[in-house]
């Protein structure tokens, strides 16, 4: 079966400097892929130009078969991030924005209000604006983007950032779900111990190329896929 | 493309709705670029019946300036950018979408600006099929002009000032043609109104087909 995402000695600028200097890195469906490597290797870089966000202007790049060299806009419906931003509207209502990512992206809206649970954004806070949340909170908002979205591939920048230590199950736990349904996971995290209980590998990168990629040990556990 | 105008535009008009800056700022400040003209030529109550309609374009130009600013501001705070081209709208639509929040935003201005104008300065309305058309047709080329070249300053870090550079030399066909469409609908001059209209309206057609073919670049630029 073909890989999810596939990129061969892919290169990616911002302004003249190479951002990605030669990424190799094959991820399958359903897999769970961590992504280490010290500030600036090039790991949110990575996830943007998995993301069709960021321009790989050499070697290859594929992602849910779209190639990102030629038409990085192809996958972008696709794909779900969170990254360092929480792309959210402060004026509007943390429903207002689940809803408006989730009609954007062309999903069903019967998603909203469970996402919204499950991530604890109850009683008054799907209708408070974004604005006057707490950094966990406006974080918890952004999952519940992406879970209400439920997209082919999961890009996750630093997710368990800014969570408490009961969010950061529920994230991990819809992560499992998702891969489980056959979602790709992508994530960069600083938090080894967490990822690598996550991730069936962890790719290392240094300096925007790959430079290590190991199985993760020990190797994920039905029960922890549960 | 439709569909995801719909999307956007209701939603720029929902979040001015919450942040209430058309109505506590934006249009005090219509006001009072309306009432500054008035202290100015108050000493000479023809002439200000006379430029009414350049005084009263210029001060729609001026609110239109902020009203396109603050829709790329609120696309530029915490990612939201980002979030607008990973959602996968069709850039054509949200080109739209913005397009026609900023023209209600206006339109809505208008109508105030309107009423401050007949109030302050007492004019006379002789064609008002010609005022309403002109007026529908120069506040799309102005929100369409302003979102292209919104757009375009969107990432950079002088957009502001930037901005009414780029889009002050781009939009005079527009006050020209709806100052001249004013005039006439006002009895004030014996222009042809109706042939300034034609000039709006290849206006709005030049600006409107550049953003829909465009914009998909200019969203990737910023």
């Amino acid at each position: 079966m073909d890989p999810v995402i596939c990129f061969r000695s892919a290169v990616a600028l911002v302004g003249r400097f190479p951002v990605l200097a030669g990424v190799d890195l094959e991820v399958a469906a359903g897999e769970i892929v961590a992504v280490a490597g010290a500030n600036g290797a090039g790991k949110t870089s990575l996830l943007r130009a998995c993301a069709g966000l960021l321009p790989v202007v050499a070697g290859e790049a594929w992602v849910l078969g779209e190639d990102l060299v030629s038409n990085p806009r192809a996958v972008r419906r696709r794909v779900g991030m969170l990254g360092h931003s929480s792309f959210l509207y402060d004026d509007l209502s943390v429903a207002e924005n689940v809803r408006f990512a989730v009609r954007a992206a062309r999903g069903s809206l019967d998603k909203v209000a469970p996402s919204l649970e499950r991530l604890g954004l109850t009683g008054r806070l799907p209708d408070t604006p974004v604005a006057a949340l707490s950094a966990g909170q406006r974080r918890r908002a952004a999952i519940a983007v992406l879970v209400a979205r439920d997209p082919e591939v999961w890009l996750l920048d630093e997710p368990h950032a800014g969570l408490d230590s009961e969010h950061r199950d529920v994230l991990d736990a819809a992560v499992r779900e998702a891969s489980a349904r056959g979602a790709t996971v992508v994530l960069a995290s600083h938090e080894h111990e967490r990822a690598r209980s996550l991730a069936a590998r962890t790719v290392t990168l240094a300096g925007g190329a790959t430079s290590v990629d190991v199985m993760s040990l020990p190797p994920r556990s039905p029960a922890n896929v549960a | 493309m439709w569909r995801d105008a719909l999307l956007v535009g209701g939603k720029d008009l929902r979040v001015e709705m919450r942040s209430r800056v058309t109505t506590t700022q934006v249009a005090p400040y219509a006001i009072l670029v309306l009432l500054l003209f008035g202290f100015a030529f108050d000493q000479n109550h023809t002439l200000l019946s006379r430029v009414t309609p350049g005084l009263f374009w210029v001060a729609v130009l001026l609110c239109a300036l902020l009203s396109v600013q603050r829709s790329f501001a609120v696309e530029a705070a915490d990612g939201a950018r980002d979030g607008l081209r990973l959602s996968g709208l069709d850039p054509a639509g949200v080109f739209l979408g913005k397009v026609a929040a900023v023209a209600v935003q206006l339109a809505a201005l208008e109508v105030i600006l309107g009423v401050g104008v007949v109030v302050l300065f007492g004019t006379d309305l002789t064609d008002p099929g010609l005022l309403v058309l002109s007026a529908a047709a120069a506040t799309v080329g102005l929100a369409a002009a302003g979102v292209v070249y919104g757009m375009m300053a969107a990432g950079l870090r002088v957009r502001e000032t930037l901005l009414p550079l780029l889009v002050l030399p781009v939009v005079a066909p527009v006050i020209l043609g709806a100052t001249q469409c004013w005039m006439a609908a006002l009895g004030l001059s014996a222009t042809d109104g109706w042939r300034w209209l034609i000039l709006l309206g290849a206006f709005d057609a030049i600006y409107l087909t550049l953003g829909v073919v465009g914009f998909a670049t200019l969203l990737e630029e910023a």
